[in-house]
């Protein structure tokens, strides 16, 4: 499959990768695992790809409070700064959960952030963690709460001409990331996240978010809201099948959801005990 | 409507090529068509079947997921690079004796995804092999014995010459 013709321009900063993405019909190229796809299948037509390659946005940075991720580096460098890295868990699984060894060596977290793909494994991990991500523009950086970030099916509330620079995911609780894949795209039918606090922590919220099922990976309050009354051992059914599922296996998936959020509760119930 | 030819200089195989190329040319095909290393096989086309799998700058990347231009300044290896029909390199000469190939169109992916693997970990169990190999599909063998060639070659490499 052969992509429409496009150009290509490949910036040394960051400033100049912003200006060229003021065309309207420019589209920026991290590290092409689901926009090269969609070229080939011509769903995106772009003008020019803006190749962020050469832009100094690698690396993981890791302190007591926090993990802090450059756009640029892929999952597979992401994991291996990861490995035995406390306070993440959820975000280390929900990276060995994306595709294959091939594509965590080249797909980026920044970019899978900011394309938005309703069934991203990272995106329910960045959610359960209340990551913040650092964005720039031309008028300048700003910080953006992972809630606030996944508007729809790859929606995002980045302006078109803003770039994901890095991410930082708060350390501490217990957390987990648990999916169901569908077989051949190793996309998730149904992943979740759950991040609970540990005893004596000053957030004591717990945190549940859901990729796969919905329009756009999201946190779902109201089972949120029942763990903490109720501990993970509550019934989650009344409040799973209030949930306005974007699939047409509507049952089948409603059972995936729930077994997967038990799942990542479970695990994330035993870290936060640990 | 774009589409400007580029240039392209990268290292392939510890040569460096220099390739003029339309933009939206992928990797699998700059080293098919326009340097002739037919090793790398281009199977499923959708980034799923690992058959087009080729080292960028010492990672297994899918190259039909990859552009020619990002590959620009890299040091490419092709299953051409790793050994030659007189000398095999030790994972090819494993897949040889361990029977892990039937048609043999998935095993250069196989290869330079296992080396990925090797290059980190150098003495696998079966699991851990079998889940670095995930993102590789036969439809021949059942997978028992390419996991075997995996483990085998990787004894080989571990011995000393």
């Amino acid at each position: 499959m052969i992509p429409a013709a496009f150009d290509y321009v490949r910036p040394g900063s960051i400033e100049e990768a912003l200006a060229a993405l003021a065309d309207p019909d420019a589209k920026a190229l991290a590290g092409g695992h689901s926009l090269i796809p969609a070229l080939k299948v011509r769903l995106a037509r772009p003008s020019v790809l803006v190749d962020l390659r050469d832009l100094d946005l690698r690396g993981v940075a890791i302190d007591e409070a926090a993990v802090t991720i450059g756009a640029l580096t892929t999952y597979g460098e992401a994991a291996r700064a990861l490995a035995g890295v406390s306070g993440v868990d959820a975000l280390r699984e929900a990276i060995g959960s994306v595709g294959d060894l091939q594509i965590r060596n080249a797909g980026t977290i920044g970019g899978c952030i900011a394309h938005a793909d309703p069934a991203s494994d990272v995106a329910a991990a960045v959610l359960a963690l209340g990551a913040r991500l650092t964005a720039q523009s031309p008028a300048g950086t700003r910080e953006i709460a992972a809630d606030d970030l996944f508007l729809g099916p790859f929606t995002t509330a980045l302006a078109a001409q803003e770039l994901i620079t890095e991410i930082t995911i708060p350390r501490g609780g217990g957390s987990a990331y648990a999916s169901v894949e569908d077989l051949a795209s190793g996309y998730p039918l149904a992943g979740a996240a759950v991040r609970l606090a540990r005893a004596g922590e000053s957030d004591g919220s717990c945190r549940v978010a859901l990729t796969g099922a919905l329009g756009a990976p999201s946190r779902l309050p109201s089972v949120e809201a029942l763990i903490e009354r109720e501990g993970v051992e509550a019934d989650l059914s009344a409040a799973l099948s209030a949930l306005e599922l974007a699939t047409d296996d509507v049952a089948y998936r409603r059972h995936l959801v729930e077994v997967v959020v038990r799942r990542a509760a479970a695990r994330a119930v035993e870290r936060s005990a640990a | 409507m774009g589409g400007t030819p580029t240039s392209v200089t990268l290292t392939v195989n510890g040569v460096e090529r220099t390739l003029e190329v339309e933009p939206r040319m992928l990797l699998v095909h700059a080293l098919r068509d326009d340097l002739g290393l037919t090793g790398t096989k281009v199977g499923c086309d959708t980034s799923q079947c690992g058959a087009c799998t080729v080292h960028v700058d010492g990672r297994a990347v899918k190259s039909c997921t990859v552009l020619a231009v990002q590959a620009t300044g890299a040091e490419v290896t092709t299953v051409e690079g790793i050994g030659s029909l007189a000398r095999l390199h030790p994972l090819q000469a494993a897949f040889v004796e361990q029977d892990g190939l039937q048609c043999g169109f998935c095993t250069s992916g196989m290869i330079m995804t296992a080396l990925d693997l090797l290059a980190r970990d150098p003495d696998p169990d079966g699991e851990t092999v079998r889940h670095a190999l995930a993102g590789n599909l036969c439809r021949c063998t059942g997978y028992e014995t390419i996991v075997d060639a995996v483990r085998a070659g990787a004894a080989t490499m571990r011995s000393p010459a």
